[in-house]
């Protein structure tokens, strides 16, 4: 038996069985969350803000819905934390930035309908990077979150926060966004499981843009059961969301099978990249043994356009940018810096409000977009987009999935790459295409680096609308190996 | 490409006012970041299509009804700047 301390380490799977027998209460969960928060928040910052009154309520009107005996809300009592791109209606939504001011969002995501549907607790606003903007969420207008695992260093970006919060049995899983790795990158490097879908599985209603050819939400939980049953809860079509795709949702969680024999795992030669830390291509290798040894085929593949990914990824993504961002101008919301004009309004509002990395890509995106430039870099990067999910069109006719590490490196010091922006963007090689392709993506722990102790992500990209192949073999690889046991050395305070 | 990039001019179009110490700063990064976007042009690409969305669905359209939306209040509620009903903005027109 758990001491009731423990509730906030649970599973969604172990947590709702045990709600249902009624052998602990939604408010004994949601309150071990909120301790565990008190206790590790001063290291970790994962969030933003949150509010422990409305949690608490939440949390009683679920053990009453649970007292009366109501069974068809798979969520029901879960403690959910969002992270700050997400709008929920009444509570606060910055981005990570300065530039929203005391914004409260009037309506809800519809992520955020569909989880409240399923009964779960919705609390917290998760720290990320500015607008998404960043690998590290050192970007944030709030301060750094550190990774649970090490506090010198980051834990990746932008879903920073969601990867801190869930790492460190803060919540009981998070959502969170993905237009380059920013799911999967984070969840890497605190060591739990992150899930992209493929472009249009997910609304994105109530999301603030970024980049909306690449934005998919996406969870953060600690194992792949759990990434199952949120994906299910958030995915479908939604007259609110011309992009979200009306293809049926399967019950993922049921294709958890353990039976991967014969499914065909691809090795994409390109990615034998220079850079690729010893210790992760060690892990990841081993990884790749290990699919075999449990029945999986390894077929060598080549994904030839790779090496143009992060080049294509920084013009689609800042045009889009540039264009999403115009909207921030201090007229209708947020902050608003007077001028002796309109212009000059907005530029004093934009400059006084959006941080360094933003800046930089709205700039950049508005100059690839600019006349005399368009063809040169925007058009060309939409035609190497083709290329690129062709390659992988290409690949998927041979294999189920392919196999990569997440990241080159484990978890980097605060302030490493601070000043090096072209660095950061590099570090996002395995990450990116896949939002390029708008296939799916899942990131979960396959080992641990010496010293010090950090963890190793490794990524399984599936078909477009191929989660449940995915899921299936991360679940067999999980559940065969011990990574997913081990938990952050967060000592008291 | 990459050398006549005039950082100020673009963040002007951008509307985004920069203080001298980013124009400098940015204008490097910006300038060594466009350096390696330019390999794009190793590949030969006149002939391939052009991607905007990765699923391309096409003429989503709902049935032409009025349908439950914000309140005038509720639309307002954020803005730095209101009065009966309306956004305030700086005076446009003379």
């Amino acid at each position: 038996m758990t001491s009731p301390a423990m509730l906030n380490q649970l599973t969604i799977s172990q947590l709702a069985a045990r709600l249902a027998q009624r052998e602990v209460s939604a408010r004994e969960t949601m309150q071990a969350c909120l301790d565990q928060i008190q206790k590790v928040e001063g290291r970790i910052h994962a969030f933003i803000s949150y509010d422990p009154a409305d949690a608490l309520a939440q949390a009683d009107a679920a053990d009453h819905a649970l007292g009366k005996g109501i069974v068809d809300k798979p969520l029901l009592g879960v403690p959910i934390a969002i992270k700050d791109v997400i709008a929920v209606r009444n509570q606060p939504l910055n981005c990570g930035s300065k530039i929203l001011g005391q914004f409260h969002s009037p309506y809800s995501a519809t992520v955020i309908e569909k989880l409240q549907e399923a009964g779960a607790i919705i609390f917290g606003r998760l720290n990320m990077d500015e607008f998404a903007m960043g690998s590290s969420t050192e970007n944030s207008a709030f301060g750094v979150t550190h990774n649970p695992w090490d506090i010198s260093r980051i834990p990746g970006g932008s879903s920073g926060g969601s990867a801190a919060a869930v790492a460190a049995d803060e919540c009981i899983a998070a959502l969170g966004t993905d237009t380059g790795g920013s799911i999967r990158q984070p969840s890497a490097l605190c060591g739990c499981v992150g899930l992209k879908p493929s472009y249009g599985r997910v609304s994105r209603y109530g999301l603030v843009a970024f980049a909306s050819s690449l934005d998919q939400i996406g969870c953060f939980t600690k194992d792949i059961r759990d990434a199952a049953l949120l994906l299910r809860a958030i995915s479908g079509v939604d007259p609110h969301d011309s992009t979200s795709v009306p293809a049926p949702v399967p019950d993922y969680a049921a294709s958890l099978n353990g039976e991967i024999k014969g499914l065909k795992l691809g090795i994409a030669k390109e990615y034998m990249i220079g850079g690729l830390d010893p210790e992760v291509s060690a892990a990841a290798q081993a990884a790749v043994k290990h699919f075999e040894k449990l029945g999986a085929e390894i077929v060598e593949i080549s994904l030839p356009h790779t090496d143009y990914a992060v080049a294509t990824y920084y013009i689609v993504a800042t045009a889009e940018a540039s264009a999403n961002l115009a909207r921030f101008d201090g007229i209708r919301y947020g902050l608003r810096v007077d001028g002796a004009d309109p212009t000059d309004l907005y530029c004093k509002t934009r400059g006084a409000g959006f941080g360094p990395e933003v800046k930089r890509r709205i700039i950049l995106g508005a100059y690839v977009l600019s006349s005399g430039y368009y063809d040169a870099y925007y058009l060309r990067a939409q035609k190497v987009r083709t290329l690129i999910r062709r390659d992988f069109l290409n690949a998927f006719e041979k294999v189920d999935a392919v196999i990569t590490p997440t990241t080159p490196t484990a978890a980097f010091k605060i302030g490493e790459k601070a000043d090096d922006p072209l660095q950061m963007y590099l570090s996002d090689i395995f990450t990116i295409s896949c939002n390029l392709a708008g296939i799916c993506g899942l990131s979960l722990p396959c080992g641990f680096t010496r010293e010090p102790k950090l963890p190793i992500g490794l990524q399984l990209l599936g078909k477009p609308f191929g989660e449940e192949t995915i899921l299936k073999l991360a679940h067999a690889y999980e559940q065969s190996t011990p990574w997913h046991h081990e938990k952050p050395p967060l000592s008291p305070a | 490409m990459a050398d006549d990039f005039d950082v100020k001019y673009v963040a002007h179009l951008a509307r985004i006012a920069l203080t001298p110490d980013e124009e400098q700063k940015f204008g490097a990064q910006l300038s060594n970041i466009l350096g390696y976007i330019d390999k794009l042009n190793q590949l030969e690409v006149s002939q391939i299509e052009a991607t905007a969305h990765a699923v391309p669905l096409v003429n989503v359209f709902r049935a032409d009804e009025v349908r439950p939306s914000l309140s005038n209040e509720e639309a307002l509620r954020n803005a730095p700047s209101k009065a009966n009903g309306l956004f305030m903005v700086p005076k446009i027109v003379e």
